[in-house]
């Protein structure tokens, strides 16, 4: 379904926890610059999943294929995780700092990151200052500054209202558009998976296995009243049916 | 109207019970070597002034450069501590039965070992002892209350291990380590008054031996003018590292 070659895999990947399989017998080929949405039940290794590929945990069994290298990865947390002492941009400019960058190139690149999600003029606020939409922002400022290959996305809206995720999901595709990172994140919300992804993967619950994939239609990014359209619905209940079908396994 | 009654229900509280002390010692004649009655504690105060406030310089000075030894020792061992989980567990009973032995044991023998003739140096010694705890042990938690997630951040970054310490830890440490000065601030006076206490020769001329001074003489009300200066001396104290604290924690925080 990927196109073209994979920039990250999964290849049989299995991880143990001390209490139990987290996750496996589990494999998943990401292509360059296509969106991938990962859902099912709580538990069911997502996020383990997630994290395999970011390069954060080692599989127990199985091998994990990452093409993409340091600096071109980026995940965002379910919260924002901005370092409280430090700006907006001091925040945004972290990638680059650590990587080593000189702190004038550094920071004309966070004030880029920032003006791309629609922060240009909040560059020297702390992230107390900030809403959690704005807080998110930031934090997907942080991911995009070093213009990374693969982004990975943490349930990234799970605590932000209604409104502020949908306008959040517009602003991912629309900065996807630009950059064309490959995308994987993760989800318990539908809707969300199917507005966002090119390709959505179900998991049964844990130890995580693929239930189903459902290849999403329609351009990206989504069109307007693209959430009543027919083929989202349509999307939308295939999609329920087979994580319904997970959650019996 | 509220706000105000707030405000003056302390000192009407004071007000009130300094009042029956007085009526007290009038009434029932109590005498004053064994009570002083507020206006003789008073009346101590403005006659001795000069030397209460030479005796609280004494005593606040040899604190507080107490506290600057303290915090420049507790937050390097910290920061040693935090490179090297070997060193940590080799540290740590050494820490903690030094932290529970009551100061006031350690401070005949650090008398000893500072001189009769330096009893300053065994105020200081003393006062850095127990100034040294709540700042070590603020600075260490600190350095170790890094949100995971930021800690991965680092780790996907590939951060090496100074930037961790200089860009993650420590500043996280920040918060932990304001409030440990705080109440470090509080014990290295406590500490530097028990040192006088031990010291006890008129070549240390602090609050506390004014305290016992007085005391060898029966002379009650100048014993409380000593203590109400000790009580004051400890609440300014007090109420200028909450600002501090304060100050600091809106730098950190932004606002």
């Amino acid at each position: 379904m990927s196109q073209g070659a994979n920039i990250a895999a999964l290849e049989d990947v299995g991880v143990d926890y001390p209490r139990g399989p987290a996750l496996g017998p589990f494999s998943l080929g990401i292509g360059a610059g296509e969106i991938v949405a990962l859902v099912g039940p709580s538990g069911c290794g997502k996020s383990t999943a997630l994290r395999l590929l970011a390069g954060l945990e080692a599989p127990t069994r199985g091998k994990v294929v990452r093409a993409a290298g340091r600096g071109e990865t980026a995940v965002v947390f379910q919260t924002p995780t901005l370092a409280p002492w430090l700006s907006a941009r001091g925040n945004a400019a972290l990638p680059l700092e650590l990587a080593g960058r000189p702190r004038a190139a550094a920071t004309e690149r966070a004030d880029a990151a920032l003006a791309r999600v629609g922060l240009a003029g909040a560059e020297a606020a702390r992230p107390a200052q900030l809403s959690g939409g704005m807080a998110m922002r930031v934090s997907l400022a942080r991911a995009l500054v070093t213009e990374p290959k693969l982004l990975l996305l943490d349930e990234p809206f799970a605590a932000l209202d209604e409104i502020t995720r949908r306008g959040l999901a517009d602003d991912v595709l629309r900065l996807w558009a630009d950059i064309r990172p490959a995308i994987v994140f993760v989800t318990h919300n539908v809707e969300e998976a199917v507005y966002m992804a090119s390709r959505v993967v179900v998991m049964s619950r844990g130890p995580g296995r693929t239930a189903g994939e459902i290849a999403v239609e329609g351009p990206l990014p989504r069109p307007p009243g693209f959430r009543t359209s027919e083929l989202f619905r349509a999307t939308v209940e295939t999609v329920s049916h087979a994580l319904a079908g997970g959650m019996a396994a | 109207m509220k706000r105000v009654v707030e405000l003056f229900a302390p000192v009407m509280l004071i007000a009130v019970l300094l009042g029956a002390w007085e009526f007290a010692c009038r009434a029932l004649a109590v005498p004053s070597y064994f009570l002083a009655p507020p206006s003789a504690i008073g009346a101590s105060l403005v006659a001795d002034s000069p030397g209460l406030l030479k005796a609280a310089w004494y005593t606040v000075s040899n604190a507080l450069l107490a506290l600057m030894i303290a915090s420049l020792l507790a937050q390097a061992l910290a920061l040693t501590v935090t490179l090297s989980p070997i060193l940590e567990r080799a540290v740590q009973p050494l820490t903690v039965v030094l932290q529970v032995t009551p100061v006031i044991a350690i401070a005949p023998l650090v008398n000893i070992w500072a001189g009769t003739d330096h009893p300053g140096r065994a105020i200081v010694a003393l006062a850095t002892i127990v100034a040294f705890f709540p700042i070590y042990s603020g600075a260490v938690t600190g350095l170790r209350a890094v949100d995971p997630d930021l800690m991965r951040l680092f780790d996907l970054y590939g951060a090496t291990r100074l930037q961790r310490l200089t860009r993650l830890r420590a500043p996280s440490a920040v918060p932990f380590v304001l409030e440990g000065h705080k109440v470090a601030a509080g014990l290295a006076i406590v500490g530097a008054v028990v040192a006088e206490f031990v010291a006890g020769s008129g070549k240390v001329q602090g609050l506390a031996w004014r305290i016992l001074d007085a005391g060898y003489r029966l002379q009650t009300a100048r014993m409380f003018a000593a203590l109400f200066v000790l009580g004051a001396m400890g609440a300014v104290l007090y109420a200028l590292l909450q600002a501090a604290e304060r100050t600091g924690l809106r730098w950190w925080r932004g606002r």
